[in-house]
């Protein structure tokens, strides 16, 4: 079950074209959703936007869980970016993948550790750049020896850990998702009988697939706001 | 096979610094074009209800406000339409009184008038009987005397009569 990834390097950098174009594929059907449903705003929503609505409620909710308002406000926008972005990716390698000449082209984005270890970088980097933006470097610089300074050795590993933990995950969880759903398609599938024993497997295990994807979502959103809340909260 | 998927194939930094721009991007663009109106929007929407909410008590109270005084009103002008009713009821007790006094004084001229009346009649009759009796008597004297008067006596009764009234000329 191992395809070969196109690679293509340009400036020295390698770049994993399928990557490339589903990140691409992802952030236009996320960009376009988002527009289409905010293109005619109205005081009394209707359709789309009642639905982008409650996920701008939603996140609301999820960081008001986390911390307060006046705080949070400002990672709403990360938050709905996040949600629908991986809700999205993790839909993407659903319903079929793409592969030609033995490499795999059509997958979930999210299906690659590479991308979903940047996401949680990026997370717990803006974690600590607003660690610090909102508390002060002292402040920031605190939270690593508190309440006792011998734990500063676990802290710094907690940081890392938090980073890979989050990334892992998701791309653990859709990678694994997306490995049942190539061999119940591509190995049992063989032959008449074979192709009516996968269909109801297959079924199932999308429509598994499909709450695994939207629980990640959920779950990195919310483990991103707990990170966040975890520096910039004043109390500790 | 090394299942976290980039292995065996080095280092990946153009797809980690794809992701990076394009979720960046992907965020802007998201908040200039679809999130931000949205939230400007529900923003918007908030402070309508807010408003309304505000103009609906103010509307109510000022609702209360004016039952209040109609209220107020209502009562005042029943008192008003009460008194007026009293006056009323004493102005026509009043000309009651009056009527039954000036028909009484009527009554009283009336009869008044009547008794005089009556006693002008009396007196008339009287008199009238009076003179029917003074010349009933002087008609049964002259018949009597009539019968015993001279012709002397008559003529001289004459001549004074004339003289008499020479006299009073």
């Amino acid at each position: 079950m191992h395809h070969e990834a196109p690679l293509y390097t340009l400036f020295g950098l390698t770049f994993n074209l399928a990557n490339v174009l589903m990140i691409t594929v992802t952030s236009v059907i996320v960009f376009v959703i988002a527009v289409l449903a905010t293109r005619n705003l109205a005081m009394k929503p209707t359709g789309m936007q009642n639905f982008l609505e409650w996920v701008m409620d939603f996140v609301k909710g999820i960081i008001k869980s986390n911390m307060d308002w006046k705080t949070g406000g400002r990672f709403h926008m990360l938050g709905m970016t996040l949600i629908m972005y991986i809700f999205v990716a993790n839909m993407l390698g659903l319903p079929f993948s793409v592969v030609i000449d033995n490499k795999l082209w059509w997958k979930s984005p999210t299906a690659d550790p590479v991308v979903t270890l940047t996401l949680a970088t990026m997370v717990v980097a803006l974690s600590h750049y607003y660690g610090i933006k909102l508390n002060g470097f002292k402040e920031y610089a605190k939270g690593f020896v508190s309440p006792m300074p011998i734990l500063f050795p676990l802290k710094i590993i907690e940081e890392f850990a938090n980073t890979l933990t989050l990334g892992l995950r998701l791309y653990g969880n859709i990678f694994a998702g997306e490995i049942l759903l190539a061999l119940l398609a591509g190995s049992l599938a063989t032959g008449v009988g074979g192709t009516i024993a996968a269909i109801i497997p297959t079924i199932a295990w999308q429509g598994f697939s499909i709450f695994v994807g939207a629980i990640q979502a959920f779950i990195f959103t919310m483990l991103t706001m707990v990170y966040m809340a975890h520096k910039v909260s004043h109390d500790h | 096979m090394f299942v976290l998927g980039a292995g065996g194939h080095g280092f990946n930094g153009g797809d980690i610094l794809f992701q990076l721009i394009m979720f960046l991007l992907l965020m802007f663009l998201l908040r200039k074009y679809a999130f931000g109106p949205l939230m400007g929007v529900m923003k918007q929407r908030e402070e309508h209800i807010a408003n309304e909410i505000e103009q609906a008590e103010k509307h109510h109270q000022e609702a209360k406000k004016l039952a209040e005084e109609q209220r107020e009103l209502m009562k005042k002008s029943r008192q008003e339409a009460q008194a007026l009713i009293e006056e009323a009821r004493k102005l026509g007790e009043e000309q009651k009184e009056q009527i039954i006094q000036a028909a009484r004084q009527e009554a009283e001229r009336l009869k008044e008038a009547a008794k005089k009346e009556i006693a002008q009649e009396k007196e008339q009759a009287m008199a009238a009987l009076r003179q029917q009796v003074a010349s009933l008597s002087v008609l049964i004297a002259s018949k009597v005397i009539e019968k015993e008067l001279s012709e002397q006596d008559q003529a001289k009764l004459i001549s004074e009569y004339i003289q008499e009234v020479g006299e009073s000329r």
